[in-house]
């Protein structure tokens, strides 16, 4: 594996098969009372987050503490940086602290990227611009494949705002190295010009993609992240591409609704959608702490350059 | 075979046969011990160990009549060297479905060599209930401990040189039930 997760780009498919086998081991570790085993015990992870994050940001800080690491979690607001200080400061800083890994979230694609050239320690992306946010990627192919039993043939839609999703980028990298058969839906304004060379195929209607399913991964209507006007409005997204009931229907019996979280119920997916039993949402949560922590594991636990010791 | 007391170059230390007595003697052992199966639990440790427990687990079957039950440990996230290879240590299944907290759990291996395998396995344990108390069954003891640890039942104890390469094969994973020594020298 590589030293850093910056990109599905970084991991070949043998290391996405080591990483959701290790996930399976802390996955049972989660069920137990003592849900903390001391293999990284004495190690530092910082969460470095420069945007708003709930669910990625504590399941790092849960994966690491049940890992025995300790925890330090540096967030933008009430920090240096509201004092003007630089991401090479901040990291440097974090360095001279003894950090042995980075998790980190910002708003700039390429940020972790450049974070390795000022750090020796590991650095985990956790979602940076519109680029990539692998571990969310491995978390859905690890509940993909806990249900299916495999990855490859199998056929998921990508559906929405594809054009500013890093978790899209991610997911369809790594989905079609491992084999899967990937369509990404919506509007032609919200798919990439680019994406026929990431070896998926498009679609801008719905209803023909779903009966051959097995996944419909519904992206998040992120309106913080549009600058220009790429939908008319909002209901008439929901009529076009809203996973609703009666899509639903159209589905195979044992098709798989997920979705990154967090939803705007009621705009790409309907509430009612959200809450059936084939809406995997919530274990996605779930085994998002597990792969977290084989990630934190393989990276963190064996010698080399990668140590971070300041 | 090899005379005992001797030091083995390399070769075959137990054949099938040798494997297959030396379980059933343990098993004995263990019931006489404990007295029965009651309150009995067989854990092996990934990944030869949890198949000499099931191997155990049914020689005690047929002595008492009675089921124990059969659970597996991986012990690497307990190990004491994590960060110290060039990749991190291999993962195994956990996989204890039922309560040791009061039962008399018997840890089962392959080779008891450094000890330090069972310092961890218990550290695992401990975290997964109080057993009443903790018993080690090992095929092989090989000698050169590193920690103030030893067996309760051992198949068959082996002097070797720290550098040997002693393997436990069983039929489930190797094809064979054995016992080989490769000699690093």
């Amino acid at each position: 594996m590589n030293e850093h997760l910056l990109s599905m780009h970084d991991v070949s498919a043998d290391d996405v098969v080591r990483i959701l086998d290790t996930a399976e081991s802390f996955r049972e570790v989660g069920t137990r009372v003592i849900k903390k085993v001391p293999a990284l015990r004495g190690r530092t992870v910082v969460n470095l987050f420069y945007e708003n994050s709930t669910r990625t940001r504590i399941s790092f800080e849960l994966a690491a503490k049940r890992l025995s690491a300790d925890v330090i979690n540096f967030s933008t607001s009430g920090s240096s940086v509201s004092k003007g200080e630089s991401l090479k400061d901040t990291a440097l800083t974090l360095q001279a602290m003894g950090a042995d890994a980075i998790v980190i979230r910002h708003s700039s694609s390429g940020s972790p990227h450049q974070l390795t050239k000022w750090v020796h320690g590991h650095v985990l992306n956790a979602g940076d611009g519109t680029h990539e946010h692998p571990t969310q990627a491995l978390l859905d192919m690890y509940t993909m494949r806990e249900r299916f039993g495999r990855i490859e043939g199998l056929r998921v839609a990508i559906v929405g705002d594809v054009m500013h999703s890093r978790v899209a980028r991610s997911l369809s990298f790594g989905l079609v190295k491992m084999g899967a058969d990937v369509t990404l839906v919506g509007p032609p304004t919200l798919i990439p010009p680019d994406a026929p060379a990431w070896g998926v195929h498009v679609s801008y209607d719905i209803e023909s993609v779903l009966p051959k399913l097995d996944v419909t991964y519904v992206l998040r209507v992120q309106r913080e992240r549009q600058r220009l006007e790429f939908f008319p409005s909002v209901r008439e997204y929901s009529r076009l591409f809203g996973v609703t009931t009666k899509r639903v229907g159209m589905l195979p019996e044992d098709a798989l609704i997920m979705h990154p979280g967090p939803m705007n119920r009621g705009v790409e997916i309907d509430s009612d959608v959200a809450d059936l039993p084939q809406s995997v949402i919530e274990e996605q949560v779930t085994n998002g702490i597990a792969v977290r922590m084989s990630l934190l594991y393989l990276l963190l636990g064996r010698s080399g350059e990668g140590g971070g010791h300041a | 075979m090899h005379a005992e007391g001797r030091v083995l170059v390399s070769g075959t230390l137990l054949d099938a046969a040798d494997v297959r007595r030396g379980l059933t003697r343990i098993a004995h052992e263990i019931v006489e011990r404990d007295k029965g199966a009651g309150g009995l639990a067989l854990v092996g440790i990934a990944n030869r160990g949890d198949h000499l427990a099931r191997r155990l687990a049914s020689e005690i079957a047929q002595i008492e009549g009675a089921d124990v039950p059969v659970g597996v440990l991986d012990i690497t996230f307990y190990r004491d060297d994590i960060g110290m290879k060039a990749e991190a240590p291999e993962v195994h299944e956990t996989r204890i479905p039922f309560d040791i907290t009061g039962a008399t759990v018997v840890l089962v291996d392959d080779v008891l060599f450094t000890g330090r395998t069972i310092r961890a396995a218990m550290d695992a344990l401990m975290d997964l209930g109080r057993p009443e108390r903790i018993q080690l069954a090992v095929l092989v003891d090989r000698g050169h401990r590193e920690l103030p640890i030893r067996a309760d039942y051992v198949g068959k104890n082996v002097p070797t040189h720290r550098g040997d390469d002693v393997r436990v094969l069983v039929s489930e994973l190797d094809g064979e039930d054995a016992v080989v020594v490769e000699d690093a020298r």
